[in-house]
């Protein structure tokens, strides 16, 4: 499965793109959130839960609701665990830790050589880090991956942490600035 | 932490994914949890104040909703802080890490397509004066989030 670019967004109208880059900014929070957004790219109501709906049914949307800070809330042990897998294993391992619960993340990602030479990446979440790095050797045993080489890149600070925008900046006509994390 | 009481706990642990899409979605949460709408609109308001709440909608899978590009940059400790306000400034960039390895700063940048993300990676990658290692996504096998938050653990850290 390579990454297919920009597919989704082709046949989209000028409005719906507009509904896109409110959307990447957040629902609003009042009692009719999507008559809000209705009136402020000229759709009806109910067309835009009816685009809304088909994007969830695309995949465009994966998932909708709170969208919260694990720092704020104190999950702050943040590991980035890079894999060197050869390459036709890398799919397969992909997978399956992906289906570890602990796996919040997994991609697979090019090698930079000589530099970079992981081509595996997950994330585990988690309050601390030593619960982080048990959770860790836990899921090599289990997958048996001692001899894979990873290393595991803690966060040290996070500088800025928001939605993606993917949208160009004008088009929402949001005049918020990027708030700091 | 910030303190949460049971009723934000609640509404995180349920709403994470999965919000109702009906005309007015925060009264048909409050039903389900068994509080008015006004109140659910007000934790809302309140976690979001709270820097705890980022927002409340749709996360798009950025592979389809345009470009996307993990990348990282190696500079000296000393020099960290600088290069990162330098990287956050960039309003594409929207996640910006730093990381204990010798590629210290990890960022995400997005864009409406390619042309546009790599032109704006050059322009930064000079501003910096430092290779950029590019990361793009090639597969992703679990790409989602919301996963459940450990109150207990929380509690006991």
């Amino acid at each position: 499965m390579s990454t297919p670019v920009s597919i989704a967004v082709l046949d989209e109208t000028h409005d719906e793109h507009r509904l896109r880059a409110l959307l990447e900014r957040g629902l609003p929070l009042t009692s009719r959130p999507w008559h809000s957004l209705a009136e402020q790219c000229g759709m009806s109501e109910a067309d835009v839960m009816a685009c809304v709906r088909r994007w969830q049914a695309e995949g465009l949307i994966k998932r909708m609701g709170l969208v919260v800070k694990h720092h704020a809330l104190g999950v702050r042990a943040n590991a980035m665990v890079v894999w060197d897998v050869p390459d036709d294993a890398v799919s397969e391992l992909g997978q399956r830790l992906a289906a570890e619960p602990a796996v919040t993340l997994c991609y697979r990602r090019p090698r930079r050589l000589p530099d970079w030479p992981y081509n595996l990446f997950c994330m585990i979440h988690g309050t601390r880090r030593d619960r982080v790095l048990a959770v860790l050797g836990g899921i090599v045993e289990r997958q048996a991956l001692q001899a894979i080489p990873h290393r595991v890149l803690f966060s040290l600070k996070a500088y800025k942490q928001r939605g993606g925008r993917y949208t160009r900046e004008d088009d929402s006509h949001d005049r918020r600035t990027p708030q700091p994390a | 932490m910030a303190a949460l009481d049971s009723l934000d706990r609640r509404l995180i642990d349920a709403y994470q994914r999965g919000l109702p899409l009906v005309a007015a979605p925060y009264a048909a949460m409050a039903e389900q949890l068994g509080v008015s709408e006004s109140e659910v609109v007000e934790r809302l308001q309140r976690l979001q104040a709270l820097d705890v709440l980022s927002r409340v909608g749709p996360v798009f899978d950025h592979a389809r909703a345009g470009a996307s590009l993990l990348a990282a940059v190696s500079v000296p400790e000393t020099e960290r802080d600088e290069a990162a306000a330098m990287i956050s400034r960039c309003p594409e960039v929207n996640h910006n890490y730093a990381r204990e390895h010798r590629y210290n700063l990890w960022f995400v940048m997005t864009a409406a397509d390619e042309t546009q993300l790599g032109v704006r990676l050059d322009t930064l990658e000079a501003e910096l004066g430092r290779p950029l290692l590019r990361l793009p996504m090639l597969e992703g096998f679990h790409i989602d989030l919301g996963f459940p938050i450990p109150w207990a653990e929380l509690e006991s850290s």
